[in-house]
């Protein structure tokens, strides 16, 4: 080793999943990828390029167009004692698969009494902010965090999207990993001994004394931006990363919000039946006494994403429309 | 390479103790659901109750072609297969109950009874939804070179959704050993065959997706076995899918909910005639394999098993409710 293996690295969110990819192939025969066009292609949004070059075709396995039958081929390779991850394309797509996803993939430890875990790992990229309109712009990572018996991740950060997904195969139950698609071009640095991070707890990334916001994937990054603007406004927001969206470790925010007193959820999901309702809904049952103002939310436009770019912008949460919202939360506009 | 073979009639040779092995099975099945039915009917069993009755030779045929080893994925129709799988007839029945001394533990009922002891994976009450899962079990045992049969059973209702559809091409895509076995009892509820299928001949379709295909008359159990023995043995040798329609009908109605407004009387009559227990008894007796006495004592060793049984899930205690959430979750990550 030289001296340079020990300074952090510069890494794109793409890369550091193709990293935990990698590292999960060399470690556990067990462990096998597939999805559409997760081999030859390199992956729709390639983030397995060069993986079928180095593991073959057995271990990187291109699919057919049939979401429901390989996501729950993937299910049955589970219950037969291997560690598959499933990439579907998109959230969108994953609809197709819901059937496997929610009525079996989340029941079959609690229908058989605790008999058969389903040992899956499901990525999914999710998100708009491409211009790539109503049918490939969905946040519904919401929903499956209504279903008991999957677990939701959502990784933000380089070191979560490298992080997370050796946890996830470790977890004896379902986990569905969701990439926002806006993220995989993101650079960063990281640690050369990145490895495995917990999947259990949510993060404070950003400290503060005024205000907590809580969020998770692309919209993190729009809330830490929105935190250094208000912090030269003498606004001192705390900034908490949800990370797993089911189970939620509301211990974290709720701690948060009972020193700050005020709460705002920023999320790419729409309000009505969203996880946005449920954290407000807890921060309610928790800290109702704490609240200084009401909690708010800042969620996407109930509208199907439109293509054109200064619709989408403004269906989305964006960092101007966090600042507003914050200020007014904490009375500085008068 | 397709194959299609239909209904071949092979002269029925079978020692005693098989014969005696077949009926005591079909038996069980049948006596066990009049039991399922009572209890129902007494109100100590509730949810739907799918019955089997008419199609024991089926289940009873079919399973005689797998190892202990191998795995099976069923229906909510799936009585019939549990019990002829291994799973004990008190468990099945402590499960409609509801009781935790019951295969799922009183979580599953009479559609999800599972045991993992005789790789029993359900219990799918989803249409169509048990086939990709078989598929991943046999892809899973090809990746390990476990060389075992994830054997598949579903209705011809099934046939008509895309996870069908799916089912079969990624397992001939990728040669997986996976046994097919379309329960055809020429009703989805009270949709017939021909309303619901373009392409009547089933066979056919998966023929059509290059998976070995063959079609057999499932109200006899002998032509059943023999069926899903080449089939198993197919399955063994070349490590590819094949799909076996047994050719059957239900004697009652799809569940104890359906008021049956959709066949007539004497087409039930007519199918009833071919009913696989009486018509294997008389043939047996026929070529004096079989005689009264066996069958009287078939009857007897059955009922005393089924008193036991209910006897057993009556006994049987209620899970705590401390425990409602328990295995929603694992309780350990391992590794
Ligand atoms: C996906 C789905 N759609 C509808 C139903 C309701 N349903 C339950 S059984 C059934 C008919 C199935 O017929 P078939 O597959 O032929 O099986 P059989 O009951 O004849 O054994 C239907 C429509 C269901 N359980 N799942």
């Amino acid at each position: 080793m030289t001296s340079d293996d020990k300074a952090p690295r510069k890494i794109t969110y793409r890369e550091a999943v193709r990293e935990a990819i990698r590292e999960a192939l060399q470690k556990d025969e067990r462990v096998f990828l597939m999805g559409e066009d997760v081999g030859r292609y390199g992956g729709c949004f390639a983030v397995s390029k060069g993986l079928l070059a180095e593991f073959g075709p057995e271990r990187i396995r291109d699919t057919p167009l049939s979401e429901s039958g390989f996501v729950g081929a993937g299910i049955g390779a589970a219950l037969g004692g291997m560690r598959p991850i499933v990439e579907v394309m998109t959230v969108n797509f994953s609809l197709l698969a819901a059937d496997q996803i929610i009525n079996n993939a989340s029941l079959y430890l609690y229908m058989s009494g605790g008999q058969f875990n389903v040992p899956i790992v499901i990525r999914m990229a999710t998100g708009g902010g491409r211009q790539l309109a109503a049918q490939h712009s969905r946040s519904l990572e919401g929903w499956y965090a209504h279903i008991p018996g999957i677990k939701v991740l959502s990784p933000a950060t380089i070191e979560d999207a490298r992080g997370m997904l050796w946890t996830a195969l470790e977890d004896p139950d379902p986990v569905l990993i969701f990439e926002n698609s806006g993220l995989y071009n993101m650079e960063g640095t990281l640690a050369p001994d990145a490895g495995p991070v917990d999947i259990d707890r949510a993060y404070v990334r950003r400290e503060g004394k005024d205000l907590t916001i809580l969020t998770h994937s692309a919209s993190l990054f729009k809330s830490l931006d929105a935190a250094e603007i208000l912090a030269r406004q003498g606004i001192d927001v705390e900034v908490i990363d949800l990370r797993t969206l089911r189970p939620l470790d509301e211990r974290t925010f709720l701690t948060s919000i009972a020193r700050t007193h005020r709460a705002l959820i920023v999320d790419e999901g729409w309000r009505s039946g969203g996880i946005s309702a449920e954290i407000a809904a807890r921060i309610m049952e928790g800290v109702f006494y704490e609240l200084d103002a009401p909690v708010q939310r800042l969620c996407s436009v109930e509208a199907p994403m439109p293509y054109a770019k200064h619709m989408e912008d403004a269906v989305l949460p964006q960092t101007d429309k966090i600042v507003d919202l914050v200020r007014k939360m904490v009375g500085a506009d008068g | 390479m397709t194959t299609q073979r239909k209904g071949k009639k092979k002269a029925a040779t079978v020692d005693r103790d098989h014969a005696l092995h077949l009926l005591h099975a079909m038996i069980r099945i049948r006596r066990l659901e009049e039991k399922c039915a009572e209890l129902y009917s007494a109100m100590k069993i509730r949810g739907f109750l799918h019955l089997y009755d008419g199609e024991e030779a089926v289940a009873v045929g079919v399973l005689q072609a797998l190892t202990p080893d191998d795995a099976v994925v069923a229906t909510y129709r799936e009585h019939a297969h549990a019990l002829t799988r291994g799973v004990g007839a008190g468990s099945i029945l402590a499960e409609m109950y509801g009781k935790q001394e019951g295969c799922s533990r009183g979580r599953g009922g009479s559609m999800h009874l599972f045991d993992g002891k005789t790789r029993f994976y359900g219990g799918n009450a989803i249409v169509g939804g048990g086939l990709p899962i078989a598929v991943g079990l046999a892809l899973a045992d090809k990746m390990q070179q476990k060389g075992r049969v994830t054997c598949c059973f579903f209705g011809e209702g099934a046939v008509a959704e895309g996870e069908f559809h799916e089912s079969l091409n990624l397992a001939a895509l990728w040669q997986l050993p996976v046994l097919f076995v379309c329960e055809n009892n020429l009703y989805a509820m009270g949709t017939a065959l021909k309303l619901e299928h373009a392409v009547q001949d089933i066979a056919r379709k998966a023929a059509s997706y290059d998976v070995a295909s063959a079609a057999v008359d499932g109200m006899d159990v002998l032509a059943v076995e023999a069926a899903a023995k080449t089939a198993a043995e197919a399955i063994r040798s070349s490590g590819t899918p094949y799909f076996l329609e047994c050719r059957t009908y239900r004697f009652r109605a799809h569940s104890m909910y359906d008021p049956e407004l959709y066949r007539e009387k004497v087409e039930v009559a007519e199918w009833k005639k071919r009913c696989p227990i009486a018509n294997f008894i008389a043939k047996m007796k026929g070529v004096g394999i079989l005689s009264d006495g066996d069958v009287a004592a078939i009857e007897a060793e059955v009922a005393q098993e089924i008193g036991e049984a209910v006897a057993f899930a009556e006994a049987c205690t209620w899970e705590p409710l401390e425990d409602l959430t328990r295995f929603v979750y694992s309780e350990r990550r391992e590794r």
